[in-house]
């Protein structure tokens, strides 16, 4: 109905601030794409060029086939809801949900029935008349929602929305807000830093990282098969442990350890190893990669105990998680690093080599 | 014992210092009232009659039938008024414009407005005096409500802005998203949210055009026209015999009346609008 | 792609509303603020006064020649400089001691405010004519009261004599504008944290110290801000004396503003005028511009 595509966007304000980089993309109806990235990586100016609420510097923005590049914001159909959910102080629950149909000349019968429907399925029912000075946080929340919702807009744009909620009300909306999007046939664009939310919700996420895009693929992909160094960092916590390594003939040394390196990397003379602290465990006989290393800190973490190991002949640390039941005693402790869980980044570029083996 | 020898001496003093600032600023306007109640004996009596024997309303009568002072308050309310409205009205949407719109040359607005708040009037006046003959706006109000709109807009423009820049950009980028234009922006969503900025900025225009001097007392010569602070100066001027201090004294109660209210009701917002207007520059 | 050509992009639209709202704004302030400057540099160089019937003629530096050898420009002048520096003087040290007093926590501080604002708010030709009151040399309030408690022995006509006159124009503009100082360092004041009193305080230092090391540092900006500000007006005066001595007694209390309104509305000597009007623009420029420019600097200093 609505497909959303960004081609070639960038934005910059000045010779030296460049939040956006030559951004293209495109999302489909009822497709729910998230831009994640670290504070200050553009993730708002997209969604701002997007909404037509900064002029982009270079490249063209189409909904559903039309060239929206030019159009004011009011004209391109969008619905947004805002990190500070930018209610209206001065109006009541049902006129800020109403405004934009109002504007739209929707009439007020028909208006009265969306409104109604959006608030029942919101639980927004005995709240229309108050303003929004009067309500809690997580209720605020569901009128911004509620006032996008009833737009029945062709692009949903979702910055940071759930931010100012405290952890626990969090989840709890997380969940409403993928029920939600589920039921909407149009394309959402959300924005967040929080990887739990980028995951849970999306069916894609793109990472950016300084205005540039760094990875576009599936939220299991961007876990399991990080494109490059800066998106295997930044995803998943604890953070995957990186390791610089030179090599040496087709094998990486990890200090005495010979790690055999896959196909793409051989002529490399120096890589990253990544592994992710859950996938290091404690030796068993026959594991091929055996590192030995001195405990530096544990920390509890409830589920699990995250130990920091400092890596024998090594300045590097390793991390890892052990569940209770991998029990060990001492300073000294022998991990085994799984082959198949390895991810293989070139040193020089950052990018992921490919894990062909042979 | 000395803890509480060291703690009431500070504390005495501070109730010195607070005596001393309600008594030095009531006292000439507790004077000026006094005197307009006492009888004219008791005025010019030697040595001062400080509390009247006798109360009375004659000066008042007497400004208000012998003088058309009635008429001077209403020229002052009317001056005031207009100025302060067309003021806010040039003066707010012109703020809005500074405080969100990245304009090239903006800052230089910027400067050009917060230099010309230091210009004495008396710098003008000779430039807008020939204005005035010019277009023939000799005994004109609008000969008095132009300047006055003029000389209120750089404060305006100040405290407008600061108050905007206060807002949360966020409100607007949803009213633009929503589909909003700019005016009905400015008018729905805007507008109600700063009406208490407005009634702050429109007190201190009203005020400063209630007293403007210089600009009323050259280019209004018409007695009827004339505005309160050019009338009661002109008071003492007009008796030849002797000066009437009971009528002056109770002009400039009548005269000084409308500000004293503003001040008690609006105290906390003249002080807002001052500061938010100084501590930009 | 459909665009026509004569189609302005985003941010041009935005940029033509802005300029659009700003004009009324812009035009009004050229012409009442601009406008009157650059006329009266313009009439400077010519000579239109009773002699010339009103009709300007070009006379180059004539007028400014004239003002060199001025002998009653140059007191009033004087007369200017010392009001303003005497006055904005007692009006930034009251001030701030009223500052400190309202800004320290008592019962009814709200009331105290209010009433210490009230002067500031009333029209200074009013206000002109109480203190012609007070000063009166037959019945007024300040004869009585000094000659009660003795210190004066008959009335001194305050207004009238040329020592004197002066310093009553200077205690009229003291009470009247004290409070606008006052608030604006109030506002200074409130915006120091306690954190710093208190770290000091616990380094041991005396509220004496706190005052001289803590808030008067803090509130330099607002201080030149208000130094500024009172200068520009107090440099221009013009109602109050014009209405408690007129300039007198015999030019003791003439300012130049006092000055140039009478050079243009009694002599209707305009050319002068106006070359009165733009030597005091040029002075009163370059104090203002040496004020903003250490201002600045204390800005630099501070961040
Ligand atoms: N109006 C502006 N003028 C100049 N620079 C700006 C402007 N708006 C944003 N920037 C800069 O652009 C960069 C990206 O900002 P953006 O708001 O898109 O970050 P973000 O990814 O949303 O970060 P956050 O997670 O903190 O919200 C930042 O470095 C910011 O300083
Ligand atoms: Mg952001």
């Amino acid at each position: 109905m609505a497909k959303l595509e960004l081609q070639n966007l960038s934005k910059s304000y000045s010779a030296k601030v460049t939040p956006l980089k030559q951004l293209s993309l495109s999302v489909e109806d009822g497709e729910f794409l998230t831009l994640l990235g670290p504070s200050g990586c553009g993730k708002s100016t997209t969604l701002r060029l997007i909404a037509g609420l900064e002029p982009p510097t270079q490249g063209e923005i189409r909904i559903g086939g039309r060239d929206v590049t030019q159009s004011l914001p009011g004209e391109r159909n969008i619905a947004m809801v805002f990190q500070s959910y930018a209610l209206y102080p001065h109006m009541s629950v049902y006129d800020n949900i109403a405004s934009g149909l109002k504007l739209r000349r929707v009439a007020s019968s028909e208006i009265r029935r969306q409104i109604s429907e959006v608030s029942l399925f919101l639980g927004l029912e005995n709240l229309m008349q108050r303003r929004p000075g009067q309500l809690s946080g997580g209720q605020r929340q569901r009128v911004a929602l509620a006032r996008a919702l009833v737009r029945r807009p062709d692009v949903f744009l979702l910055d940071e929305p759930l931010s100012n909620l405290d952890a626990l009300l969090r989840e709890q909306v997380r969940a409403e807000l993928k029920q939600i999007f589920s039921q909407q046939n149009a394309p959402i664009v959300y924005v967040t830093h929080d990887q739990t939310e980028a995951m849970t919700l999306s069916s894609r996420v793109a990472v950016l990282n300084d205005g540039l895009l760094q990875q576009l693929d599936s939220p299991r992909r961007i876990y399991s098969r990080p494109a490059n160094r800066f998106v295997a960092g930044f995803i998943g916590t604890p953070q995957m442990n990186l390791l610089h390594l030179d090599c040496n003939r087709s094998c990486a040394m990890l200090g005495q350890y010979k790690i055999p390196l896959p196909v793409g990397a051989r002529s490399l003379s120096e890589v990253i190893l990544g592994i992710r602290p859950e996938h290091v465990r404690l030796v068993r006989p026959g594991d091929p990669i055996v590192i030995q290393g001195e405990v530096v800190v544990v920390e509890n973490l409830g589920m699990s105990d995250l130990l920091t190991v400092r890596v024998e002949g090594k300045p590097e640390f390793v991390r890892t998680m052990l569940s209770p039941d991998q029990s060990w005693s001492g300073k000294s402790i022998k991990l085994s690093i799984p082959p198949e869980m390895i991810h293989w980044f070139d040193a020089q570029t950052g990018n992921r080599v490919s894990d062909a083996t042979r | 014992m000395a803890n509480s020898a060291r703690s009431t001496a500070p504390r005495l003093g501070l109730w010195l210092a607070v005596g001393l600032i309600l008594l030095l600023s009531l006292a000439p306007i507790l004077w000026q009232l006094l005197t307009s109640l006492k009888t004219t004996a008791d005025i010019t009596a030697i040595p001062n009659v400080y509390f009247p024997r006798q109360l009375t309303l004659e000066h008042y009568i007497d400004i208000f039938q012998r003088q058309p002072f009635l008429r001077y308050m209403l020229n002052s309310a009317f001056v005031a008024v207009v100025s302060t409205l067309l003021c806010l009205l040039i003066g707010t949407p012109a703020a809005y414009v500074l405080a969100r719109l990245k304009l090239p040359g903006e800052q230089i607005i910027l400067t050009g407005v917060l230099i010309v708040t230091l210009f004495p009037y008396i710098l003008l006046f000779l430039g807008l005096l020939e204005l005035v003959r010019n277009f023939g706006l000799a005994n004109n109000y609008l000969a008095l409500i132009v300047p006055y709109t003029a000389i209120n807009l750089p404060l305006t423009i100040l405290v407008m802005r600061s108050f905007f820049q206060q807002l949360p950009h966020e409100l607007e980028d949803a009213a633009r998203v929503e589909g909003y234009s700019t005016a009905q922006m400015l008018l729905q969503i805007l507008l109600p949210l700063t009406t208490p900025a407005l009634v702050t900025t429109g007190i201190l225009a009203f005020i400063a055009a209630w007293n403007e001097f210089i600009f009323a007392l050259t280019f209004i010569t018409r007695d009827s026209m004339k505005t309160v602070p050019v009338a009661v100066a002109q008071l003492s001027g007009t008796a030849v015999f002797e000066v009437p201090y009971g009528a002056l004294a109770a002009a400039t109660v009548v005269g000084t009346l409308p500000l004293v209210l503003l001040v008690l009701l609006f105290q906390r917002r003249i002080v807002q609008g001052l500061t938010a207007g100084a501590v930009k520059g | 792609m459909l665009k026509s050509p004569g189609k302005l992009n985003l941010q041009q639209q935005e940029q033509r509303t802005g300029w659009l709202l700003l004009a009324p704004a812009l035009l009004l302030l050229l012409l009442v603020y601009v406008y009157p400057i650059l006329r009266s540099f313009w009439l400077s160089f010519y000579s239109q006064n009773l002699g010339t019937e009103l009709k300007p003629l070009f006379a180059g530096l004539d007028n400014y020649q004239r003002m060199a050898i001025d002998g009653r420009f140059w007191e009033s002048l004087a007369n200017t400089s010392f009001f303003t520096l005497v006055s904005v003087t007692l009006e930034l040290g009251l001030g701030l001691g009223m500052a400190l007093v309202l800004n320290q926590a008592f019962r009814g501080r709200g009331v105290v405010r209010t009433v210490a604002l009230l002067p500031w708010a009333l029209p200074t030709a009013l206000i002109a004519t109480t203190w012609t009151w007070i000063f009166n040399d037959q019945f007024g309030v300040w004869n009585d009261l000094l000659q009660r408690l003795g210190l004066i022995q008959t009335g001194v006509n305050w207004l009238g004599d040329p020592g004197w006159a002066i310093w009553t124009v200077i205690a009229a503009d003291v009470w009247k504008t004290t409070p606008f100082i006052a608030i604006l360092l109030l506002a200074g004041l409130q915006s120091i944290s306690a954190d710093f009193y208190e770290a000091h305080a616990l380094d041991g230092a005396s509220p004496i110290q706190s005052f001289f090391q803590i808030t008067l540092p803090l509130l330099l900006p607002q201080i030149v801000i208000a130094a500024l500000f009172r200068f520009a007006q107090a440099f221009g005066i013009f109602d109050l004396v014009q209405v408690m001595t007129g300039g007198g007694p015999g030019g003791a209390t003439e300012t130049v503003s006092i000055y140039i309104y009478a050079t243009i509305m009694r002599y209707l000597d305009f050319g002068y005028g106006a070359a009165l009007v733009v030597v005091t623009f040029a002075g009163l420029g370059l104090a203002v511009l040496l004020g903003a420019w250490s201002l600045s600097q204390l800005r630099r200093g501070a961040s």
